[in-house]
């Protein structure tokens, strides 16, 4: 097998050395990859023509699955198991998913709510994962290679359950993730390298379930988010729904069953879209209870009055933001819409008024994010193609991370709008003589009880020695990475005696559940698993074969013979064993040559931060 | 030495001293983040992300650190045998405990009368007593290196800060 090859920071690789990488948006209503090509990024369309892929996933009886507008067109004939809207259920509980009317069926489950179809339950991180295949199938046939990684966007305001779902579903959709990236974020990198801009920005970005607003400042190269605010359950379906409940109450309909409801819904977005361009539309629906076609007529007028407090909730939270941000509307220099709903004029000149200025909205708000996302992934990748292609992106995680203490209170460990990646530590002690263990409870939220943050993680730290209460000194560290996600780890450390547990939050599905997933989805063919397995370590091993060449010609003075022998010698007995058809032994072999770069690597990464702080690379970042 | 062990001077190559110029420091950090960001080494072996998401983590606390000088005289105290200990000591002279006594009559009489010029004559007085215990802080560390006298000074500015704090929410409360 080739060697994945990757060039120097600054040096342009050949055309067919490009490593092939894409930024996804998945979002609630559609969804979209694109990749940069001759150096322009743009939309990867379907053999019809068509960017956008609807966010729908239909069940079939059998086995089969549906994806896009196919089962997008079957949505109100067959609503249970034709899945729309997914997003809303990611890393979300039961009495989440059901706050809304939905024709589904809901299964409680730990930590993530499941839905019942006709192919059996179904976690909304598989429904995603049947979007992401599509996409990735879409996007290899057009690029014509395997994808070596990709950038997938999230809501800004994406808590932790949240983020680590949307992971494990590129993960179930055989996609290696590059980055999480929050969508204002990419929606910024998109317009910001398109105008070349520089000053305070504002992204508001109203997709069909999320609302974010993140105020960021650009300078010469430099992306970094002040604040970031939002609501992860509204969006431009809320105000479908209002038109849906306003058109059921004056029809006298009742409670309508499932696939009477999808319809009314999908009549009542079209409407909305209608609206966009024209004083009045029609809601039109058949109504299998009537056994007729209702059809009502809804002016802006009146859409406008159902849904003033919907739009009123998005400019709250922004003037919140701008307050944590410390700054006034009229500091912001450019204020960039994203997100379909966006099209709204009423949110248009309501945005306009709040920000005294009249909202950017020349790049294809549907398409904007996959853009930014896109170009991400293609600096990620390592195919910057000439000097100045560079930036440097500074995010921040939304929500602030805790700790349970006392009384049910919420003890705030790192802040929300803390630069990621972040670590923070904080020390505990125990209240009971003889105490040996020590139960944590990490939540995220900014409300003072614990019952109003969202519970990410349990867990216990044991084997604390006996001391009186008061004498342990525990101490828990909170490291968020620069995709927005938490690891803690606990530690005892009065004595000398360290007891120390990493977890990573609960929701997050384990190995053995991503393991029964894609068995699942392959059927029973258990050669299909191993063969999948193999090539995953099989690609670890070329990405880190390649990265030490990289590595050993770029710095190789930095070790002595005997060092530069020894990595040798474990490089090669890597890629002998890759050629073989054993993944742990590749396993193996790669943790070998890993640890074997350890010191080279820190020699490295000290050298690097040498030469950064004597000016003599990336001057242009200052 | 190892990067986990460097102070935060020594990390973004800056001299060990209160005065601090903002732009050589913001660049300091920009230089730094744009060598070490995780988003550099993505497609690195895992060794080398692990090793950017650290020095990408303590150059976000180096810079959070030093850009604030509250956050960064405590730690120039901490570094040098003088902890805060805020938490524990709150021993103040009595001249600060009843000027503090004072300023906060004051702000309760404003907020009650809802008196704009009032707080703001108050926010004007306590930026001006900020930049004096600020220019004293200086002083104690980087000329006479006395470093209880300033942990002092940082804990009054720390008092000062949040109540400044409390004033310009009080503020915004008459504005909205």
């Amino acid at each position: 097998m080739a060697l994945l090859q990757i060039s120097e920071p600054g040096m342009s690789p050949e055309p067919h050395q490009r490593r092939l990488a894409v930024g996804i948006d998945l979002g609630t209503t559609n969804s979209l990859v694109a990749a940069v090509r001759s150096g322009v990024a743009e939309a990867l369309p379907d053999e019809l023509g068509r960017a956008l892929l609807p966010s729908v996933v239909r069940y079939l009886d059998g086995g089969g699955v549906e994806v896009g507008h196919v089962a997008w067109e079957c949505a109100s004939e067959d609503p249970r198991n034709t899945i729309v809207s997914v997003k809303r259920y990611m890393g979300r509980g039961l009495a989440d998913a059901t706050r809304h009317p939905s024709p589904y069926a809901f299964i409680d489950a730990p930590g993530m709510v499941r839905l019942r179809t006709v192919a059996g339950e179904r976690s909304p991180v598989e429904v995603s994962a049947e979007i992401l295949k599509v996409l990735r199938a879409r996007a290899e046939a057009t690029l014509g290679g395997e994808l070596v990684g990709a950038v997938i966007t999230v809501p800004a305001y994406f808590d932790d359950a949240q983020r680590q779902a949307t992971k494990d579903a590129a993960r179930l959709a055989g996609l290696d993730v590059l980055r999480l990236l929050n969508e204002p974020t990419a929606a910024a990198i998109a317009y910001g390298l398109d105008h070349a801009s520089e000053g305070i920005y504002a992204v508001y970005d109203l997709g069909g379930g999320t609302f974010d607003i993140s105020i960021l400042r650009l300078t010469k190269g430099v992306f970094e988010v002040i604040a970031t605010g939002g609501d992860t359950a509204l969006g431009g379906d809320d105000f479908d729904r209002r038109l849906a409940d306003a058109f059921v109450e004056e029809n006298a309909l009742g409670e309508l069953p499932p696939d009477d409801l999808r319809r009314v819904l999908k009549a009542a977005r079209l409407a909305k879209e209608a609206l966009s361009t024209a004083p009045e539309a029609r809601i039109e629906a058949r109504v299998s209870s009537r056994g007729a076609l209702v059809s009502t007529p809804v002016s802006a007028e009146r859409f406008h009055a159902l849904t003033a407090d919907l739009l009123d909730l998005t400019l709250d939270t922004v003037r919140r933001t701008l307050r944590d941000a410390g700054l006034s509307a009229s500091q912001v220099e450019g204020v960039v819409l994203v997100g379909g709903a966006t099209r709204m004029p009423q949110l248009r000149a309501a945005v306009g008024a709040l920000f005294g200025r009249a909202p950017l909205v020349d790049l294809d708000p549907d398409k904007v994010v996959a853009l930014g996302a896109a170009v991400q992934a293609n600096l990620l990748a390592g195919n910057r193609s000439a000097d100045g292609e560079d930036w440097l992106l500074l995010d921040v995680i939304p929500l602030s991370l805790g700790l349970e203490t006392m009384g049910g209170l919420v003890e705030k460990v790192i802040p929300r709008n803390a630069t990621i990646p972040v670590a923070r530590a904080q020390e505990f002690t125990t209240w009971k003589d003889g105490q040996t263990a020590m139960a944590i409870h990490v939540v995220q939220g900014e409300r003072e009880l614990v019952a109003d943050c969202r519970s990410l993680a349990r867990f216990e730290l044991r084997g604390i020695p006996p001391m009186a209460a008061g004498a342990a000194r525990i101490r828990v560290t909170f490291q968020v990475d620069a995709d927005g996600l938490l690891s803690v780890t606990a530690r005892e450390q009065s004595q000398g005696v360290e007891a120390s547990i990493a977890v990573k939050p609960s929701y997050g599905l384990s190995d053995d559940e991503i393991a029964r997933m894609l068995q699942e989805s392959f059927g029973t063919a258990e050669v299909d698993m191993k063969a999948r397995a193999l090539r995953e370590q099989q690609v670890e091993a070329d990405r880190l074969l390649a990265a030490t060449q990289v590595a050993l010609d770029a710095d190789g003075d930095l070790l002595d013979a005997g060092e530069r022998a020894a990595i040798a010698a474990a490089m090669r007995e890597l890629k002998t064993t890759a050629q073989g058809d054993d993944p742990r032994a590749i396993e193996s072999r790669i943790a070998a040559l890993s640890r074997g770069t350890e010191d080279f690597a820190a020699r490295r990464m000290d050298r690097a931060v040498r030469q950064a702080l004597s000016g003599r690379r990336l001057d242009e970042i200052g | 030495m190892s990067f986990l062990d460097k102070s935060h001077f020594e990390l973004l190559g800056l001299p060990e001293r209160f005065a601090i110029d903002a732009d050589t420091l913001q660049r300091a950090f920009r230089r730094l983040q744009a060598a070490v960001h995780p988003d550099r080494f993505a497609a690195a072996g895992a060794t080398e992300r692990r090793i950017a998401m650290q020095l990408a983590t303590g150059a976000n606390e180096a810079y959070r650190t030093l850009s604030d000088p509250g956050r960064r005289a405590a730690y120039l105290c901490e570094r040098h045998g003088a902890p805060l200990n805020a938490d524990t000591n709150t021993a103040m002279s009595r001249g600060f405990l009843m000027q503090q006594m004072e300023w906060r009559e004051a702000l309760d009489e404003a907020r009650a009368s809802r008196d704009a010029a009032a707080l703001a004559g108050l926010a004007r007085l306590l930026c001006d007593h900020r930049a004096r215990i600020l220019e004293e802080i200086g002083t104690a560390i980087d000329r006479d290196h006395d470093y209880a006298r300033a942990a002092d000074a940082v804990r009054r500015w720390m008092f000062v800060d949040r109540f400044g704090a409390e004033v310009a929410a009080a503020e915004d409360g008459l504005v909205a």
